[in-house]
């Protein structure tokens, strides 16, 4: 049954994440154009567009993982709960903790199951014992993980299958408490068992955090976005909820796209 | 042209074909009535059964494509429209097939004075004429023309609705009369709902081409 055709603003008023006139240059090159976007809180957004069409590039902008390339240049507001993440007085750090990501390929660390999940608990300095433990049990349960490890805590995360680890990742991410999930293709290297796992624990999630999700796949962004966002050179060509996007959407550009007619 | 195009195409292709068997059947079951021609309207109950098969065929068609090439936005439009035209199409067939079970079941011709006094005729041609234009609707994407009709088919409505008091007046004080008036009430009946299938069609046209949903208002 499909439960998503209330809109967005609707099921919620706040906006969780923002970007206002948002640009962003690698050296010379142009990879976002006067981007502007709003996320409401507890949504899932999803942003499709052929490769180089900026959707990975503009996710990475709400935890800043792009000041970490040189040469890169942006400006416009890209804003968390209100506030501007890109001002100067900004805590980086901080506001990083709120942004919990999740990428293509799992990448457990190579550690038993439980340190992967304690690990950020652990660098944010947490010394309790039973807190940690509470909440690797907790993150884990979150990423629907927790009945298949329980007994195995203590194995290393290398040797479970690769949804697993996926999941591990995602329960990694979960252990220090975000309210936002930033998800770069999470599913692409799997197989369709693990992916439904996937998007199922996506939509379980959505009752407590803010996701955006980067797919190629078209029927994922269909089967698990509240709303679409589809970017193509750059540019935010349109955003709508799903529903919209995928039966009768307002541009001809993104209609092309969608039906496999692009280019 | 991707490959889905292809299979459209050929959806479009079938629908086609299905929709010139039933537009004849139409036409049949009229020259059947006219002629009293038991022949033919023995002819159209036979060819029921194709219409029936080649509803199967697109119905099962459209499965596929639903199956295989998980359509969206105006490939998925099409596709949805054309499962509601293949009904709406084998429903013109059932309808055909009834009105020559009608001209079956009397064992004489209908009266002439009966068929001109509940305006059949007029009836036909507008049945006719909206057939073949939203055919023409459908294959030329012309959502125009397929807005054209529903002016066209309230004239088969009111038809329709003047025919009880018209076959009532006919039947008069002529008892012997009233089993070849109501027979012929039902076939008029049947010409309206044919009408009304071909509204269907229209408004799935439009919806199709136009995303607009034009029903029930």
């Amino acid at each position: 049954m499909v439960q998503k055709n209330k809109s967005v603003k609707e099921l919620n008023p706040e906006y969780k994440l923002e970007s206002r006139g948002l640009n962003l240059f690698y050296g010379q090159k142009q990879a976002l154009k006067d981007v502007s976007i709003q996320m409401s809180a507890n949504t899932v957004t999803a942003f499709i567009g052929p490769s180089g069409c900026g959707k990975s590039t503009f996710l990475r902008c709400f935890n800043r993982m792009n000041d970490l390339i040189e040469g890169v240049k942006i400006d416009g507001e890209v804003l968390i709960d209100n506030v501007d993440i890109y001002k100067n007085e900004i805590d980086v750090y901080e506001y990083r903790k709120k942004v919990g990501m999740v990428f293509q390929k799992p990448n457990p660390f190579p550690k038993s199951i439980f340190e992967n999940v304690a690990f950020g608990l652990r660098i944010n300095g947490e010394k309790s014992k039973s807190y940690i433990e509470d909440t690797v049990e907790y993150a884990l349960k979150q990423a629907a993980l927790w009945n298949e490890v329980k007994d195995s805590l203590h194995k290393s995360a290398i040797a479970i299958s690769g949804g697993q680890q996926q999941r591990l990742c995602i329960a990694r991410a979960i252990a220090v408490k975000p309210s936002i999930l930033l998800m770069d293709e999470p599913a692409s290297a799997l197989d369709p068992l693990s992916t439904t796992k996937i998007e199922e624990l996506i939509h379980t999630l959505k009752d407590n955090y803010t996701i955006v999700i980067v797919t190629h796949n078209m029927q994922q962004a269909a089967r698990i976005s509240d709303k679409t966002a589809y970017f193509y050179m750059g540019e935010l060509i349109e955003y709508d909820l799903t529903e919209k996007i995928f039966t009768n959407p307002a541009r001809i550009e993104t209609e092309n796209y969608i039906t496999g007619r692009f280019g | 042209m991707i490959h889905l195009d292809r299979e459209l195409e050929q959806l479009k292709k079938s629908t086609t074909a299905m929709w010139i068997l039933v537009q004849s059947q139409i036409e049949k079951a009229y020259k059947a009535l006219a002629a009293n021609d038991k022949d033919l309207a023995r002819e159209v109950i036979a060819n029921e059964k194709r219409v029936n098969s080649m509803e199967l065929k697109i119905d099962s068609d459209c499965e596929d494509l639903f199956a295989l090439y998980s359509p969206v936005a105006s490939d998925l439009r099409t596709v949805l429209a054309t499962l509601k035209i293949n009904t709406n199409l084998e429903r013109i067939g059932d309808l055909a097939e009834g009105i020559c079970k009608h001209i079956l079941s009397e064992e004489n011709a209908f009266d002439k004075e009966l068929l001109k006094a509940s305006d059949i005729q007029e009836m036909y041609d507008v049945v006719i004429e909206i057939m073949k234009d939203v055919l023409q609707a459908y294959i030329k994407e012309d959502t125009k023309l397929a807005r054209t009709i529903f002016k066209k088919d309230e004239i088969l409505n009111e038809i329709n609705m003047l025919a009880t008091k018209n076959i009532t007046e006919y039947i008069g004080s002529d008892i012997s009369k009233i089993e070849a008036g109501l027979n012929f009430l039902s076939i008029i009946r049947k010409l309206e709902r044919v009408g009304d299938q071909i509204t269907n069609i229209a408004e799935e046209i439009i919806f199709s081409h136009e995303a607009k949903v034009l029903k029930h208002l």
